[in-house]
This record gives C-alpha cells, sequence and structure tokens, in this order.
C-alpha cells in the first residue's frame, strides 16, 4: 500500500510527466486523492491509462460532490483502478458552481459513459463532448438535480 | 418523452421496437429500444431509471446505522453483501478492527448469498431460454439459503444483519445445522444443473458464440464481476484485495477465456462450488469469540448491561438518537459482490451523518456493454444477452 504520498508511484510519474498537472494531494486511509487542474486532466488520464508501471485502464467510477456554498462548488470524483498492480486512484477535478461544465473521459475509458449521465442528471454538471448527455435516471421533464445540497430531500413541493 | 431512436433516412422500413419496462426476460424493469431490419438487431439502446428512488439522497438525511436497511433495497438478490460493503466502508472511515467471529461469519453469510444469487440468475437465465425445470431446482435450493438468513437474522431478504462494527446479532444455537446440511447437499445439485445444461445441444446452440465480448472492451466498459472473468480477465477482489479475512481462505478465481454467454454461465457455476469451499472452510475454522468490536461509541450494548451500568444506557442513547461521528474523510470500499465491483464511496464532514454516498453498483456498469453484445444479433439472442450480465434493476436504479 502505497500510503506515504512521497512513495506513490502515480504521484511521482505523473509530476515528472506534467509538473503543472497536480495541483494538491491528500491522503486518508492509505487512499490517495490527486486533484487535477481541468485544463491538464484528459493528457493526465491518458498517461495514467497507458504509462508502464500504473497502467490505470479500468475505470471504476465517476461521480461528483456538491461543496455548496463554497466556490468551486463542484467536485468530480474518478475512481481509478489498475488491474495489472492492484492499486487504486482517486482523482479530482474541481468545478465552477455557475454553469457547471467539464470535459468528458470518453475517449480514454468508455465506460465513463453511463456514469457521467448519471452525474449530469442528479448534479447538472454538464460533460462537454458526451454523446448522449441526456437524463437517465430521472424523466425527461424534471426540474432540478436531486444531489445538489440546495435540492430537498422531499424534492421541491 | 421516453428516450428513442432517431430513424435514419433512408432506412424507414427498419421497426423501431420498444421492448420493457414490463417484459418478463428483462429482469425487472429494464426498457430497451431496439431498431430491427427483419429479425435482426441494429442498433440498440437502454433505458433506465423506472426503479429510482433516491437512495444516495436518502443516504444524506440517515445515520450510518440507518443506512445499512437502505443497502439491502438496492440489490435485492444480494442483500447481504451490500450489508457488508456499507459496514466495511463505514469501518474504514472510522478505523475500527471487527473480531474475527464476526468477520468469518460474514464471510460465511456473503458466500452464500452469491450462491443464492447465482441460483435466482441460473434459473432465470434458464427459463428465458427455454429450460423450465433447472428454474424449479434452482429455486428449491434457494430457499434452504433463504432459511438460513431467515435463522440468523429474522429476515429472508432484506436481512440487515451486517452492523458497523460486527454483526447484529450472535447467531442463534445450531444454525450452523442448517449450513451444514446445506453444505453437504448441494455438490450433487450442481452436478444436477450442470446434467441439464452444460452439453445440452439446444443450451449449446443458444449460449456459444452470442454476446461475445473482448477482455479488452470488458475492461474499457467498466465490466467487472463474471462479467469480467467470462472474457478471460483473472480479476477477482477477494483475492487481489483481500477484506473481511479473505486471504485466510483457499478458492480458486473463476476465469474462462470463451467471453461469449456460454463463458459466462460456466464461470458462475464454477464460482458457486468454489463458494461453497469457502463456506465449509468457514464453518470448520470459525473462531469462537464476540461478535461486535470493543467500541462503546459506535456499537450499541448489550440490552443486560444498560440495565446495571449508566454508561452503557448513555451510550445506548447518544448512539440512537444522534448517532457517530466519523472523521473528517473520504473512503471508497470495494467488495466483489456476486455481480461485480460493488464500491462504498463514503465522505465524511464529521457529522454523524454522510455527507456523501456514493453507490458504484456493478450492474450499472455492467449493463453498459449490453448494446455491444446484441447489435448484429438476432432478437432471441438479446434475451440470452440481458441474462448473461446479471442484472438487477434495484441497483442499477437505486
Amino acid at each position: 500500500m502505497a500510503a506515504d504520498l512521497e512513495t506513490n508511484l502515480a504521484l511521482q510519474k505523473l509530476r515528472e510527466y506534467d509538473p503543472e498537472a497536480v495541483e494538491d494531494a491528500r491522503t486518508f486511509r492509505d487512499e490517495v486523492t490527486l486533484y487535477i487542474r481541468p485544463a491538464h486532466f484528459l493528457r493526465v488520464c491518458e498517461f495514467l491509462r497507458d504509462e508502464p508501471g500504473l497502467k490505470f485502464s479500468f475505470l471504476a467510477d465517476v461521480t461528483a460532490l456538491d461543496l455548496y456554498p463554497q466556490e468551486p462548488r463542484f467536485e468530480v470524483v474518478y475512481h481509478l483502478l489498475s488491474l495489472q498492480t492492484a492499486q487504486r486512484l482517486r482523482l479530482k477535478v474541481r468545478v465552477a458552481g455557475e454553469n457547471p461544465r467539464f470535459i468528458t473521459a470518453l475517449p480514454v475509458w468508455p465506460a465513463a459513459n453511463a456514469f457521467e449521465r448519471e452525474v449530469f442528471d442528479l448534479f447538472g454538471i454538464i460533460f462537454d463532448g458526451h454523446p448522449f448527455l441526456r437524463r437517465m435516471l430521472l424523466p425527461e421533464e424534471w426540474e432540478g438535480h436531486p444531489l445538489r445540497k440546495d435540492y430537498p430531500t422531499e424534492g421541491y413541493r | 418523452m421516453p428516450v428513442t431512436l432517431e430513424r435514419i433516412p433512408g432506412k424507414e422500413e427498419r421497426v423501431i421496437l420498444s421492448m420493457g419496462p414490463q417484459h418478463p426476460s428483462t429482469h425487472g424493469v429494464l426498457r430497451l429500444v431496439l431498431e430491427l431490419e427483419g429479425e435482426t438487431v441494429v442498433r440498440a439502446i437502454y433505458d433506465i431509471g423506472y426503479l429510482h428512488t433516491g437512495f444516495e439522497k436518502s443516504f444524506e438525511s440517515k445515520t450510518y446505522s440507518q443506512g445499512i436497511t437502505l443497502t439491502d433495497r438496492m440489490d435485492y438478490l444480494a442483500p447481504l453483501s451490500n450489508n457488508l460493503g456499507f459496514c466495511l466502508a463505514t469501518e474504514k472511515l472510522l478505523d475500527l478492527e471487527i473480531p474475527p467471529r464476526a468477520q468469518w461469519i460474514r464471510v460465511l453469510l456473503t458466500e452464500l448469498t452469491r450462491i443464492q444469487s447465482h441460483l435466482v440468475w441460473l434459473g432465470t437465465h434458464a427459463i428465458d431460454l427455454g429450460a423450465m425445470s433447472v428454474f424449479l431446482y434452482c429455486f428449491r435450493e434457494r430457499e434452504e439459503i433463504l432459511h438460513i438468513f431467515e435463522a440468523v437474522s429474522g429476515q429472508r431478504m432484506m436481512t440487515s444483519y451486517f452492523r458497523v462494527g460486527g454483526l447484529a446479532l450472535e447467531p442463534p444455537l445450531g444454525w450452523l445445522k442448517g449450513v451444514e446440511k446445506f453444505a453437504k447437499s448441494f455438490p450433487a445439485r450442481i452436478d444436477e444443473y450442470e446434467a441439464l445444461l452444460t452439453r445440452n445441444p439446444i443450451w449449446l446452440r443458444r449460449t456459444q458464440g452470442v454476446g461475445y465480448i473482448s477482455a479488452e472492451d470488458a475492461i474499457a466498459y467498466g465490466l467487472s464481476g463474471p462479467s469480467l472473468r467470462g472474457s478471460g480477465v483473472d480479476w477477482d477482489i477477494r483475492k487481489k484485495e483481500p477484506y473481511s479475512s479473505y486471504q485466510k481462505f483457499d478458492f480458486k478465481v473463476a476465469a474462462r477465456p470463451e467471453g461469449d454467454v456460454y463463458g459466462r454461465y460456466l464461470a458462475r457455476v464454477e464460482e458457486m462450488r468454489q463458494s461453497l469451499r469457502i463456506v465449509n472452510q468457514a464453518m470448520e475454522g470459525l473462531p469462537e469469540g464476540p461478535v461486535k468490536a470493543d467500541a462503546p461509541h459506535i456499537v450499541l450494548p448489550e440490552r443486560e448491561s444498560m440495565k446495571t451500568s449508566i454508561e452503557a444506557l448513555i451510550y445506548h442513547f447518544k448512539i440512537v438518537t444522534e448517532g457517530f461521528h466519523p472523521p473528517v474523510g473520504e473512503v471508497y470500499q470495494a467488495i466483489e459482490s456476486p455481480r461485480g465491483e460493488l464500491g462504498f464511496y463514503l465522505v465524511s464532514d464529521g457529522s454523524p451523518k454522510p455527507f456523501r454516498c456514493h453507490v458504484r453498483a456493478p450492474s450499472f456498469a455492467n449493463l453498459q456493454a449490453l448494446p455491444k453484445m446484441i447489435e448484429g444479433r438476432l432478437i432471441a439472442d438479446v434475451v440470452a444477452c440481458i441474462g448473461t450480465i446479471d442484472i438487477v434493476l434495484g441497483e442499477v436504479d437505486r
């Protein structure tokens, strides 16, 4: 387990590859979280997927956090898994609350398709370049995005 | 407007067919939109959300202990696996050590869950493809396992038996007799299913070469569990990232190279045998000791001690009215559910309720491969392919 950030292979290699990409790195309970600058995101993903020794070829999950009323309001969270080294890695990207937009990770991991649609449906974050970004769990005419913190648990009455 | 497929100009003779959500072979409320040329599926998309109940939102207004009851209702064919995933995630957040006896009983019961879930899969998969009797046999054996669940937890399906810090209570005396009886009779039962199907020419024609997915595609689409292993990828979370002392058990990962419906069938049948091996080992080596962690601010006290000890009474009151406070942080805990990687992503802000609880549902990800499996194939194969990815819509829609 690479609990220590300084010995984390992914972080080291990423810093060598693109010193600007990692905004912040944290560790909690042996899990590593890297905050990636949005402009560097796709290159970083490709690198993490293809680099020998890392090979994060499996995108386990994409979700989001709403930190309302903090700004930037949203964090998009990616959980990566390497089937080769059995390591996991969490990537986070900060997204502004006003008209939230980010880019799709589909070119790197086809698995992102359904996950991003779900995040769009429940958080209202738009993923540019997604081919079929429509409501998934809720009906088309639904108002609001339920997993946002300013959406009441009982719904709008 | 429900999701539909746009017609392609010049191809107006193609039929757009809406299959489901009320269709016996869609295993719940899955809806597919198929574009057909004759009997061949040209394009396919799926439409979900008919069972959406907003579990992830509900978690945010419940304490961690209350959240366990929600997990049962997601994957209703494997409630104990869901309980385990959620409890392990919370325990990771709390950095809580679980006594060995509780860990072993958890392993034993989740492996029984795997068997009963695979039995439902096999029965319904077989009935979809025209083998009626297998269905009846599978449900007969499943009933025995549900009786065991009822004995330990009082519930056949919505068990909520695993709690943060261990188990709800020590299983009743003599419960292992039921498990033993089942474990003794079950190998012959698996042979019986295999005798009905594995070399049955009709079964082979319906499953071999159908719904093929390569190992690269399976990884790219995020398939996990038997659907991934059926494409020859040797990946099992129980082996690679052992949790709940799985490293102490001896079992084989049931990977098959075929990549088609038949390969995934063989993988799951083998998995039932391996699960039974684990159950037998867990029974033999079951350690003695407590079934709850020694953490009075998290685990509810014994009823008896509340009558004599003021501390126990105070802790009980605090846990029930307020809940416990995990430290600020976030964890992702994945377990090998019968369907694949079941992950719980918990974010704590230090309050007794999760700031966010996201469920990485294996069925949700596995469903992505369905259009790829059925495009270019006959409409009859669609039914085989829905069965083979073994989805539970409660978990897909959450």
